[in-house]
């Protein structure tokens, strides 16, 4: 390569930024109004039995509408999780912290949230949790509703069985 | 199965966005190009067929072959498209009506997009010679070429 210039640049931020609107359809807006309410709704096929969170309305595998609303619990079980080092601008958790990908009992499909209440690296896949609400006055219809999971006194779910839930 | 949750609700609606703030690392050739846009000065790079790229790229992109060789080129050009922006969005540079062009730097064989000021689209032509406005502080980043103006007009 040529010639040095003298203090190079080596860095540029480039932003990118997009504004919307989001208007969710019947199924997405079914669970929000639920989730307002402290309850979290699924929809199963009638299909294949696949219960999805959030429900879009549509099985992905059958092409069918889900139209049975099903009530799914608070607790749920570890199928992936990353240990966060780096910082990100607008996350205000304390490094390192663990994001998570749970699939609710009764649910077919994970959900991605925090894990807290444990160090981070006692955190595994098979692990039994139970969400940790914010308060009720801080609700709307939105899946924040639920600040993060946390572990709970319950043997893990052996990897084998996990292996079927993801 | 459990009770339904009301579907008679009013529609929802939010406002969402989602914003990246990416930090690029620059590498040696961009970082000459943002390093002389600081400076005052637009570099372009020469292709093993002797063509010129600006902005500059690594490769050139019909063989795959490494350029080599800044240039100096500018800050006069010619205007080879365009398109006029009546209503700037928030995040457009040039809040005023301006147009996007592709511009021809002198010496340079490819074009380069940036904003065109000119009081009216019945002042832009494909063809018409502009060079460039810098900005009033240049930190080495594409915003150091304020806009392009009509040439002789600045």
């Amino acid at each position: 390569m040529s010639e040095e210039l003298k203090d190079p640049v080596k860095m540029i931020v480039t932003p990118v930024r997009c504004e919307y609107k989001f208007t969710p359809g019947f199924a997405s807006q079914k669970f929000l109004r639920a989730i307002e309410k402290g309850k979290i709704f699924g929809q199963a096929c009638d299909g294949c039995g696949k219960v999805y969170i959030p429900p879009r309305g549509a099985c992905g595998r059958c092409g069918r509408a889900t139209n049975l609303e099903v009530e799914l619990k608070n607790t749920g079980t570890v199928v992936s999780y990353s240990v966060i080092r780096v910082p990100s601008e607008n996350i205000s958790v304390e490094l390192p912290y663990v994001a998570a990908s749970i699939v609710l009992d009764g649910a077919d499909i994970s959900i991605i949230t925090l894990i807290q209440g444990c160090a981070y690296d006692e955190v595994r896949i098979g692990m039994r949790v139970e969400a940790v609400w914010r308060p009720e006055a801080e609700w709307g219809p939105s899946l924040n509703n639920i600040s993060h999971f946390v572990p709970i006194d319950e043997p893990d779910v052996p990897f084998e069985q996990v292996k079927e839930l993801s | 199965m459990s009770e339904s949750p009301s579907a008679a609700d009013e529609l929802l609606r939010a406002d969402h966005i989602m914003e990246y703030a990416y930090k690029r690392s620059l590498g040696p050739v961009l970082s000459h190009f943002f390093t002389g846009l600081r400076d005052h000065q637009v570099f372009g790079i020469k292709t093993a067929k002797g063509r010129v790229l600006v902005p500059p790229a690594e490769y050139d992109p019909e063989t795959g072959d490494a350029t080599d060789g800044f240039v100096e080129v500018g800050p006069g050009g010619v205007v080879e498209s365009w398109s006029w922006v009546d209503k700037p969005k928030p995040k457009n540079h040039v809040q005023e009506p301006f147009a996007w062009a592709l511009v021809k730097l002198d010496g340079a064989d490819t074009a380069m997009l940036h904003a065109l000021r000119a009081p009216a689209s019945d002042h832009v032509s494909t063809g018409m010679r502009v060079t460039i406005q810098w900005a009033a502080e240049t930190t080495g980043c594409i915003q150091d070429i304020a806009c392009f103006v009509p040439e002789g007009k600045s």
